[in-house]
């Protein structure tokens, strides 16, 4: 409705998602001072019900698909499918948080509302249809993300991890907005669909060497917020110092909008000009396969080792990036859910047997947990075993998607690396199998107590949808085949 | 829901079942494993029963969608050759039970929840007709075999279960990528419709794609069975594993990858195969005599019978790549024999273990003075698996080395060198362990069989006569089998031929 500054009530139902989380955010900053210290856990409360309703409101969005805000946001199915992703992620990681916090003495209000605003900042991201708006809702969710990394400000990784987050994510955002600036300046626009538009359409004029260069430094930024090499180096400190509960939000939310505006950057509006690109991610994606693998193999701190198969991880949905087709864009969709929900899982465990100040943080503290906490160290089992990439668990099929797209789109030697990268990684997962049921129990492991509460919640939802998305992924992967489709 | 749907849910359901069960009740768990394991058994059992035995075809076939897109199917189905494979698997679970029923005492619920898993997955992967879905149960049987070493294997069990994951892993990928880049081309995980599609030339493979994606399945097979040079893991992991586990592994699981080839490699890439049949066939051969000549020198029991299965198993890659009926037949009935004979042979071992607690040649001698009937048993065994006639090893080798004869009869010579070692190594053991004068230890150690352990091996004593005097109750439905999987490679290398003899440049050279 060009000429008319308020947004029609169409427009808004397609925005109420985001209007929600913002809502009930700042609705919990108001609550928390009046809020008694012991009682700030029931703000939890009020973040969980929050991000119910948004995500009833996303469900709702998706039956009335269209732009809203003169297209500056597009709510496709592709947009639905990740609002859902990120929000559930983020009621996963509330759930996983609740006794965290008061384990940690931390209880306050302002980490579940600094969670709703990131996530709200994601929603933005996955539902923007123009570079501004994508800038805006990264910026949201990137800044919450900062303080969220620090959050346990007492402690010394914690602050490091903060600090380095901020001061590298600033750098890469500024690259971003610089690409951004330059691919205006090519296209005349920032509206990705006339970006893809003009592009498509343009034959000689444009510098092939500008255009590139406007690719690579978008490219800069939204490889550090993926964490994929040469840019991935934040990673392991900042998840390290994290509480394990955003470690785990980190690895889920934030990467998953990240992936997302990459396929509409990258596959959408730069999709015209993808022989320019593609080498680029290429190279990115088979470096950041090799260099996750191969450190993570190192590493004897869980967190660290999560961090770098995290990096790996990224490089696989790389992979599917790089393929630039329908199919690859379901493999990236698919995918990032699969990894959501096995990554929640395995950080939220990490998280409860860490226990308080997260002291037992090696990977021999985990020694012994399949004689005393059998049904722990099966869920782990199972989120590590969907990590390897073994059939009948989410991140086979996750696996499978993104290498048969590759493969489809003749990226025979890619897939190859990939895939023996990936029997690389099967050797340290299993090593954290090997310590949990085949070494002598140690001490961290013998007052622990089971699972209980909210976090058992978080931990058993990741553990049945991930065995349930390993038998029958269908449903998932029709909808994300659908989306795929539109998302252009 | 056919009988054979009912063999494949059976395994999983008695699986779940299990894992429920409380842990302060482990020997509710034993039992339960042994019951499950025995009506896994008689049901599969029933699939004899209606079984065209003249037919090369599929039977009790499942064919229903799984997911949509890509289409992958829950496809399966039986022919002679799985139906045999299939029984040996089920006959072999709840002698594994009965052979664990002492010697495993920790954590027995799990124990015995892997052992039907593993069931489970073999099962699968035998009767699969869908690529994926072979891929998935040949993976899914991967796990329990790691756990079942990992935790109840001797001194370095974590470093054989991770070496056994990580080769077995890194050559699956292989086979994956291979797949999926079969279903790129075909549109279809389907077994049967890739075969026919590229037999009938609806689908082609350049030359280059065809022995790449050969050497793709080839690789993940042969790291199973194991060939030379890539057996390295199975010494490890089979002396590693606790007795229940080295029977699983020997029997079945090494089967898992001759039947690969049998199944995949040969069907759908004939010209690849033919082509690559030397090389495959010398390592064959070099595995036959390098196994044995390293059995005969093991100090350890166990290994020594590990050894013995890389050089049995290279008859099966030597028949195999024979590409005749009397090499197919006979190697296809070497895998049942090796199943049968090796694993009576780690089970004995197993027995001698749970007496002395030792799997060194040197800590015995003089067996047989105490535990007569235990000598015999392992007597018999031994002979059965050196070839001698009338029992079952016999048939199996005579028919690879008539067929590998009839190939290239320099092969068969080479190849018999195998049976000749491997009667020195087996009687050798029998020697050094079984005779002599008994010393103190193994005469106050060594009891003579039990109840039980007479239920475990008697069994397989019996089909080790069974098969080697009645070859015809078994071999009937493998070579109905066979005879569609030669037919298939003779015509792939027809239109091969056919393919040359229009090339000129190629054919130049020859005429000169």
């Amino acid at each position: 409705m060009p000429g008319s500054f308020v947004p029609s009530s169409a427009e808004l139902l397609r925005f109420l998602p985001e209007i929600i989380l913002a809502v009930a955010a700042t609705m919990i900053m108001v609550l928390s001072p009046l809020v008694r210290d012991r009682e700030q856990n029931a703000l939890g409360y009020v973040s969980f019900y929050g991000f119910l309703a948004a995500l009833a409101a996303a469900v709702a969005a998706h039956f009335d698909p269209g732009p809203a805000f003169n297209r500056m946001v597009m709510v496709d199915g592709f947009a639905t499918f990740f609002r859902v992703l990120v929000i559930a992620a983020g009621m996963l990681v509330t759930l996983a948080s609740y006794q965290y916090l008061r384990r940690e003495d931390a209880d306050c209000g302002e980490y579940y509302a600094l969670l709703m605003f990131s996530v709200c900042g994601q929603c933005l991201m996955v539902s923007a249809n123009d570079l501004i708006m994508i800038f805006i809702g990264l910026e949201i969710s990137s800044i919450s993300s900062y303080v969220l990394a620090g959050f346990l400000r007492k402690r010394r990784e914690a602050v490091e991890s903060s600090l380095k987050y901020f001061l590298l994510g600033s750098f890469a955002t500024a690259f971003l907005l610089y690409g951004m600036a330059w691919i205006y300046g090519i296209t005349g626009s920032t509206d990705l669909t006339s970006i893809r538009a003009a592009l498509a359409g343009q034959q000689a004029g444009w510098s092939g060497v500008l255009l590139a260069a406007a690719a690579a430094l978008m490219f800069v930024g939204l490889a550090f917020k993926v964490a994929a090499w040469p840019f991935q180096a934040w990673a392991p400190d900042v998840y390290q110092g994290a509480p394990a509960p955003v470690a785990a939000f980190l690895s889920a939310g934030p990467k998953a909008a990240a992936f997302a505006v990459f396929v509409r950057v990258f596959v959408m509006a730069l999709g015209p000009i993808s022989g320019r690109w593609e080498p680029l991610l290429w190279i990115s994606a088979l470096a950041t396969m090799l260099i996750g693998n191969f450190a993570a193999l190192a590493q004897t701190n869980i967190k660290r080792l999560l961090a770098y198969s995290s990096i790996a991880h990224a490089g696989y949905v790389l992979v599917a990036v790089t393929a630039h087709s329908e199919i690859g864009t379901t493999a990236v969709m698919f995918y990032m859910v699969a990894y959501a929900l096995m990554n929640i899982g395995a950080f939220a465990i990490v998280a409860h047997i860490s226990r308080k100040g997260e002291r037992y943080l090696e990977l021999e503290d985990f020694a012994g947990l399949g004689e005393r906490q059998p049904v722990t160290a099966a869920l782990l089992s199972i989120f590590l075993l969907s990590l390897i990439g073994v059939p009948l668990t989410a991140g086979f099929f996750g696996k499978f998607y993104i290498f048969r797209a590759a493969l489809q789109a003749d990226l025979v030697w890619l897939t190859v690396f990939g895939l023996l990268a990936s029997a690389v990684a099967a050797y340290y997962y299993l090593r954290i199998i090997v310590i949990m049921y085949m070494h002598e129990p140690a001490q961290a492991t013998a007052d622990l107590e089971p699972l209980g509460g909210a976090l058992s919640a978080a931990v058993w939802i990741s553990a049945l949808g991930t065995l349930v998305l390993g038998v029958f992924p269908s449903p998932v992967l029709n909808f994300a085949a659908n989306s795929a489709l539109l998302a252009r | 829901m056919t009988r054979l749907d009912l063999c494949l849910a059976l395994p999983l359901a008695a699986f779940l079942l299990l894992l429920v069960v409380p842990r302060g009740r482990p020997g509710l768990s034993r039992w339960m494993a042994l019951v499950a394991s025995l009506v896994i058994f008689a049901a599969s059992l029933s699939l004899l029963v209606g079984f065209d035995r003249a037919s090369g075809e599929f039977q009790f076939e499942t064919n229903i969608p799984w997911i949509s897109a890509p289409a992958i199917r829950y496809h399966v189905g039986l022919d002679g050759m799985s139906l045999w494979l299939v029984l040996l698997s089920t006959l072999l679970t709840p002698l594994a039970v009965l052979i664990s029923w002492r010697h495993i005492s920790s954590r027995m619920k799990e124990f015995y929840a892997f052992l039907l898993l593993m069931e489970f997955g073999l099962i699968g992967v035998f009767v699969a007709l869908d690529l994926f879905l072979f891929y998935v149960f040949w993976e899914v049987s991967l796990v329990p075999m790691y756990f079942l070493v990992g935790i109840w294997g001797h001194e370095r069990r974590i470093y054989a279960a991770v070496k056994f994951f990580l080769y077995t892993m890194a050559g699956s990928v292989l086979m994956l990528a291979a797949m999926i880049y079969l279903y790129n081309i075909a549109g279809t995980f389907d077994y049967r419709m890739l075969v026919s599609d590229l037999a009938s030339g609806r689908m082609q493979l350049g030359a280059a794609e065809e022995t790449l994606l050969f050497l793709a399945f080839f690789l993940a097979f042969a790291i199973k069975v194991p060939m030379f040079p890539l057996h390295t893991w199975l010494p490890d992991a089979h002396v590693e594993a606790p007795t229940a586990g080295s029977v699983i592994l020997a029997s079945a699981m090494l089967k898992m990858g001759c039947y690969g080839l049998v199944r995949f490699c040969l069907p759908l890439f004939p010209t690849a195969s033919r082509d690559n049949a030397p090389w495959i066939v010398l390592l064959a051969i070099v595995g036959i005599i390098y196994g044995a000549l390293v059995a005969m020198v093991q100090p350890n029991m166990k290994k020594l019978v590990a050894y013995s299965s890389v050089s049995h198993l290279g008859f099966v890659v030597l028949g195999i790549f024979s590409f005749n009926q009397l090499g197919l037949d006979g190697a296809v009935y070497q895998m049942l024999n090796h199943g049968i004979s090796t694993g009576a042979l780690f089970i004995l071992v197993g027995f001698m273990y749970e007496r002395r607690h030792s799997l060194e040649i040197s800590d015995y001698g003089g067996v047989a003075t105490p535990a007569p009937k235990l000598a015999a048993v392992f007597l018999i065994t031994s002979l059965a698996s050196l070839g001698l006639p009338a029992l079952n090893n016999f048939v199996g080798e005579f028919l690879v080395l008539q067929g590998a004869a009839k190939a290239n009869f320099t092969w068969a010579v080479f190849a018999a060198i195998g049976v000749i070692l491997s009667a020195c190594y087996l009687l050798w053991l029998y020697q050094r362990t079984f005779l002599g004068e008994a010393g103190e230890a193994v005469k106050s150690h060594m009891r003579d069989l039990a109840p039980r352990e007479w239920a475990a091996i008697l069994p397989l004593i019996v089909l080790m006569v069974w098969m080697g005097c009645a070859a015809q109750t078994f071999l009937p439905p493998i070579s109905a089998v066979n005879a569609r999987i030669i037919e298939r490679v003779d015509q792939g290398a027809v239109v091969q031929v056919r393919n040359r003899a229009v090339t000129p440049g190629e054919e130049a050279p020859r005429a000169r």
